[in-house]
């Protein structure tokens, strides 16, 4: 039983090192087919876990590979825990990912470097089952590392060009910041509880009941609680884009655009949420530290909702989207309804995956012109003002899009609604998250209703797109398939049987997640109104160049996504440029250098000044050698005394 | 067996034989003879470590010889869970950097591989000494064959660099001198384990900074470090890794052997300055890194970067922070000496080390892209590679003695990603200098340095991999390291 738990990290693996390796050799076809076989291969593994998680007694299974670090007390095993959290996310991260792997075939199809993509999305489903699957914090963390890593690589994949390459060092640094939370988060716990095993920690945590808690005898401060859950949310701020860390994600969609559905969608930025619920025995007796990420999850949701509504880039809408919704899930932690935010992120990893599949679909149909025609002209493929009536041209697409857009939209009876509704129902009693979420649910609406009118309907805005064609079955059948799920995904935990909620139950406790259908009534009836103001504003396709003056520079401030970028470069980059170009080239060389040559200098002039005294006797130096050495000791001795 | 009881002296002074054969034999065999000696070199010290007793705290493989008895010097070998490592690294990174030398050392090879494998006696004989005196004969001697490296085969402003080294490094060691002469003449011998156990000086701070400003320069320790960047520059690629890797580890080697063990006390009273100079270093290293355009400036300046993670670990004074600290000093040594590996082969290339001349290096050279990429992801500290173990139980020691410091340290992690991932970003991503976009939006290759590259040959890819293996190994499996040290670093703790 125990070599099963391993398989799902080993198989993608095993693509790594093969395809690493002999890529060039067994030609793109061969590395596609097999990077895909690998990942099927984990998902047929995972589900063979959850099987077994659903029959054992305690829901979950250890097991241990020997230790990866063992210092004096630190103790930290290869050490793996599939548990109902655990095997319900690796069915996402592994079926979710095959289907992308599927897609990639077709997708990357013709790019010389189409191997080394293959590498890296196998790697990066290794890591991410190694950053659920760990059962100690710093697995957790190198599971962490390394989907950056991956997301660095693919985010950088067509590195030739430079934005390209600044995106991918962007997300790691900004990244990077967050972790520097989360490894003090660590730090932390291991100084207060003596280990990084979350079943010690969390049996020491006890029932969520009291707020002093005893070890050892010793009490654990409530304040050292907070302490940790703040940095080990900072760690989740980074990952999962929040305020005010969420500015690489946007950039991160110069990646290919399969990748930006796996990682920068499904994924890897769900992470600080699962490692939320992961420690939601810490959250939950922490309860300052979790109405902070409620709220801070609920601004996120706001902002980059709103920004969302004024962006251009299909793409680019959709990333923001996915900054708001992981807002979502976050606010959905931090009011303790562990198991809505988890919904939300099953449920956002089917209809955000597929929205962004289609969206390559449609990127790839508009490219095919230019191809075809060698065209000098180039325009913006991404740029939804050169689309519009693709409906006809790449139905499958168009249906994909369809359905994955009202599953964002929150319209019943399509997945996103049943999860979202959980969400707002759980924010009833905090009225500031309450406000700002269901702003942002209409904002939804109305950006997923502009861009299916802006992309589909009217009439085609360039010859790109009266020329656009249907993608290829490889590139379908995933849709087809996430479309099915974005449809029916809701069932997981509909009113009524509450499946989700009670496989859960073992790991974030019972939490009575109610239906309230005045609420859900309201905001199906908001999304409809959005959606059909969206269909009234952009049917003609001219509506964006008729803005009022105030309303046009609310418009390019959200555009600018609140000019946060510019702040950042203002108050942060130019100083740390202006410091180190200060600290090189001024205090270190001349400062620090200056005064050690400055040393030597001088010692050369006392030199030419006692020229005289040069004898030339070797004694005579020596004399002089043994009077300053013995002089010295003198002073030694004395001191030593 | 009486040869078992001479494997440290064969460890030390089989690299000397290799040095007398080179000079003796003629010039097309010197670097035979040199990859011969140093890996016989490291072939004693494996049996060394296959029969290392991993329990015993104190001094294994103890040689002792009388050497000049009435003052209580002699000839005294031993290791133990500290040395040990250091020891191994020095024979690993010998036999790679000789191995590296055949395209950077072009004129006098005889010279220059003697030099090469007496550096590398002296630098054993440092790791591995148990008597004071004869600690500080190796001590010096190892400076003399590197200020020649450096003034023989080193850039257009070698000699400038080479004598700063040899004076910035020496006018440190006279204090010392002069702390070892005082305890040898106080202590009535020499002996490193007697002067131990005698104590006398546990509390003695005059005598704890003699040794420290010792040490700190060789790390070196911010604000003792401007020698560093311009040996480095200077340096032929050979000599920055076995600078880089060995020599700056004599420095926090001597921290721990001396400081920490012969001044207990005065170690703890200091320890808060410690910290703080090497939190300091950590960030400044990382902040002047950022703002070099030449690569193996910015390679130096992260080196006093990474060493301050060192001497936190030191000074942290406990289990975790002393044993990562160890740990960090081979990691270090892998890193860094793969980085300067990496430089020379570009330099090699290019005949230039300036980033602002390069670009899209990866596209051209996919094979050096990815080595680079592990180094500088190992640098990093990007888990599953070696660097992030050391890092991390470095830290965690730290923030045991002191959060808040530990808590600046770390912002070190996010300026080693900013620095290192823009240097690679320079250097390999993008688009090469030379390829200029024409008017029709093709592509035209422009005749400049960067044209034609070849991707690393196998010479350059057999000196790169030990590197990585060991990489991976400690990254993953860390733990027969920390129990070899363990129960040395235990005692010394105590």
């Amino acid at each position: 039983m125990s070599t099963l738990v391993v398989l799902p990290i080993l198989f993608p693996l095993i693509g790594v090192v093969i395809n690493a390796f002999l890529g060039k050799r067994l030609g793109e076809k061969v590395v596609g087919a097999l990077a895909t076989l690998m990942c099927s291969a984990a998902f047929v593994v995972a589900l063979m876990l959850f099987s077994q998680v659903s029959v054992s007694k305690e829901h979950a299974i250890h097991a241990e590979f020997g230790t990866w670090i063992g210092v004096g007390k630190l103790n930290v095993p290869f050490g793996f825990l599939v548990d109902s959290l655990s095997s319900a996310l690796m069915l996402i991260i592994t079926g979710v990912g095959a289907l992308i792997h599927l897609y990639s075939i077709g997708y990357i199809h013709g790019d010389p470097r189409a191997n080394r993509y293959f590498v890296y999305l196998n790697l990066f489903v290794a890591s991410m089952l190694v950053l659920v699957m760990g059962s100690n914090y710093l697995l957790m963390f190198v599971g962490w590392e390394l989907v950056g890593l991956c997301s660095y690589l693919l985010i950088g994949f067509w590195f030739d060009k430079v934005k390209n390459a600044e995106a991918a060092r962007k997300a790691f640094v900004v990244n990077r910041i967050g972790d520097v939370g989360f490894i003090l988060g660590i730090m932390l716990i291991f100084v207060t509880f003596g280990t990084l095993n979350y079943h010690d920690i969390f049996a020491v945590v006890g029932d969520h009941k009291t707020a002093a808690l005893a070890l050892a005898g010793d009490p654990v401060a409530p304040a050292v609680l907070s302490a940790i859950t703040l940095l080990l949310f900072i760690g989740a701020m980074g990952k999962s884009a929040q305020l005010p860390l969420f500015v690489w994600l946007p950039d991160a969609m110069a990646g290919p655009t399969p990748a930006s559905a796996l990682i920068h969608a499904a994924t890897m930025v769900t992470a600080g949420i699962y490692m939320i619920v992961r420690s939601n025995a810490l959250f939950h007796v922490a309860a300052d530290t979790s109405n902070f990420v409620a709220l801070i999850g609920a601004l996120t949701a706001f902002i980059a909702g709103s920004i969302a509504l004024r962006q251009f880039d299909i793409k680019k809408v959709l990333a923001y989207s996915t900054v708001s919704q992981l807002g979502f899930m976050i606010a959905a932690a931090g009011l303790g309804a562990y198991t809505a935010s988890i919904f939300h992120l099953m449920t956002h990893a089917f209809f955000k995956a597929l929205l962004f599949l289609a969206a390559g679909s449609v990127i790839h149909g508009m490219e095919h012109y230019s191809h075809a025609h060698h065209s000098a002209q180039h325009i913006d493929p991404q740029d939804m003002r050169n689309m519009g009536g693709l409906r006809g041209k790449m139905p499958v697409t168009f249906w994909a899009f369809i359905i994955g857009g009202l599953s964002l939209a929150g319209l019943p009876p399509f997945s996103g609604f049943w999860s979202k509704d959980e969400i707002i129902v759980a924010a009833l009693h905090n009225p500031l998250v309450f406000a700002l979420l269901a702003c942002t649910a209409v904002f939804t609406a109305f950006y997923t209703g502009r861009q299916l009118v802006m992309v589909f309907f009217g009439s085609a805005r360039s010859k790109d797109a009266s020329h656009a064609e249907e993608s290829g079955m490889a590139m379908k059948l995933p849709l087809i398939v996430l479309s099915v799920l974005a449809l029916i995904g809701g069932g997981l935990n509909l009113p009524g049987s509450m499946w989700l909620e009670h496989w859960l139950e073992p790991v974030v406790g019972v939490h009575e997640g109610g239906f309230n259908l005045p609420i859900a009534a309201l905001f199906s009836a908001l999304a409809l109104v959005a959606l059909a103001a969206a269909w009234v504003m952009y049917r003609d396709g001219k509506r964006d160049t008729s803005l009022t003056p105030q309303l046009s520079s609310v418009s390019s401030f959200l555009n600018k996504a609140w000019q946060i970028d510019a702040l950042y470069r203002a108050a942060i980059i130019m100083p740390f440029y202006a410091l180190s170009s200060f600290l090189a080239r001024v205090f270190d060389l001349g400062g620090i250098d200056g005064a050690v040559n400055g040393i030597g200098t001088l010692t050369k002039g006392i030199a030419a000044a006692l020229r005289p005294l040069q004898s030339g006797f070797v004694r005579s130096y020596g004399l002089v050698m043994i009077v300053g050495v013995v002089a010295l000791m003198a002073w030694l001795v004395i001191n030593t005394r | 067996m009486y040869i078992y009881s001479l494997m440290l002296s064969l460890i030390t002074f089989i690299p000397v034989i290799g040095a007398l054969l080179i000079i003796l034999l003629s010039k097309q065999l010197s670097r035979t003879i040199a990859l011969v000696a140093s890996l016989a070199s490291f072939v004693v010290a494996l049996l060394v470590l296959n029969s290392f007793n991993n329990a015993q705290a104190g001094f294994q493989f103890v040689e002792v010889a009388p050497w000049i008895p009435q003052f209580g010097i002699s000839y005294k070998l031993g290791v133990d869970g500290i040395s040990l490592w250091l020891m191994m690294l020095t024979v690993f990174i010998f036999p790679i950097a000789i191995w590296a030398s055949s395209g950077a050392i072009q004129h006098d090879q005889k010279i220059y591989y003697a030099l090469v494998l007496l550096m590398e006696t002296a630098t054993l004989g440092v790791f591995l000494s148990l008597d004071m005196f004869l600690f500080y004969v190796f001590w010096e001697f190892a400076l003399v064959p590197m200020y020649f490296i450096i003034g023989l085969w080193g850039g257009q402003r070698r000699i400038y660099a080479s004598l700063k080294f040899f004076i910035y490094t020496m006018a440190g060691s006279v204090l010392m001198l002069i702390a070892i002469l005082v305890m040898g003449v106080q202590g009535q011998t020499f002996d490193y384990e007697a002067l131990v156990k005698q104590g006398l000086h546990s509390a003695n701070m005059s005598l704890f900074l003699a040794f420290a400003i010792a040490f700190a320069i060789k790390v070196p320790m911010f604000p003792f470090h401007s020698w560093l960047p311009d040996a480095h520059v200077e340096a032929p690629t050979p000599g920055s890794v076995i600078l880089a890797a060995v020599l700056l580890k004599m420095g926090s080697y001597g921290l721990i052997r001396f400081n920490l063990a012969l001044f207990p006390q005065a170690s703890q009273q200091f320890a808060p300055v410690m910290i703080m100079l090497a939190v300091v270093g950590i960030l400044y290293g990382a902040i002047v890194a950022f703002a070099q355009s030449d690569m193996k400036k910015l390679i130096a300046y992260s080196s006093v970067s990474h060493m301050g993670y060192i001497i936190l670990g030191i000074f942290s004074m406990n289990e975790l922070g002393v044993q990562g600290a160890i740990l960090q000093m081979i990691n270090h040594g892998l890193s860094t000496g793969g980085l300067f590996l990496v430089v020379g082969y570009i330099y090699e290339r290019m005949h230039t080390r300036e980033m602002g001349k390069m670009g899209g290096l990866w596209a051209k050279m996919p094979v050096y892209g990815t080595v680079a990429l592990l180094f500088v992801l190992s640098s990093v500290g990007l888990p599953a590679l070696n660097g992030f173990v050391g890092e991390f139980v470095i830290l965690q020691g730290a923030f045991q003695r002191n959060p808040l410091w530990t808590g600046l340290a770390t912002i070190g992690m996010v300026l080693g990603a900013v620095y290192l991932l823009t240097m690679y970003q320079k250097v390999f991503l993008g688009k090469g200098k030379d390829e200029a976009v024409d008017d029709h939006g093709h592509h035209r290759q422009v005749a400049s340095a960067s044209h034609g590259l070849l991707d690393l040959n196998w010479r350059e890819l057999a000196s790169a991999i030990p590197l990585i293996v060991f990489c991976f190994y400690i990254g993953l499996a860390s733990t027969p390291f920390f129990n070899a040290m363990s129960a040395s670093v235990g005692k010394l703790l105590k």
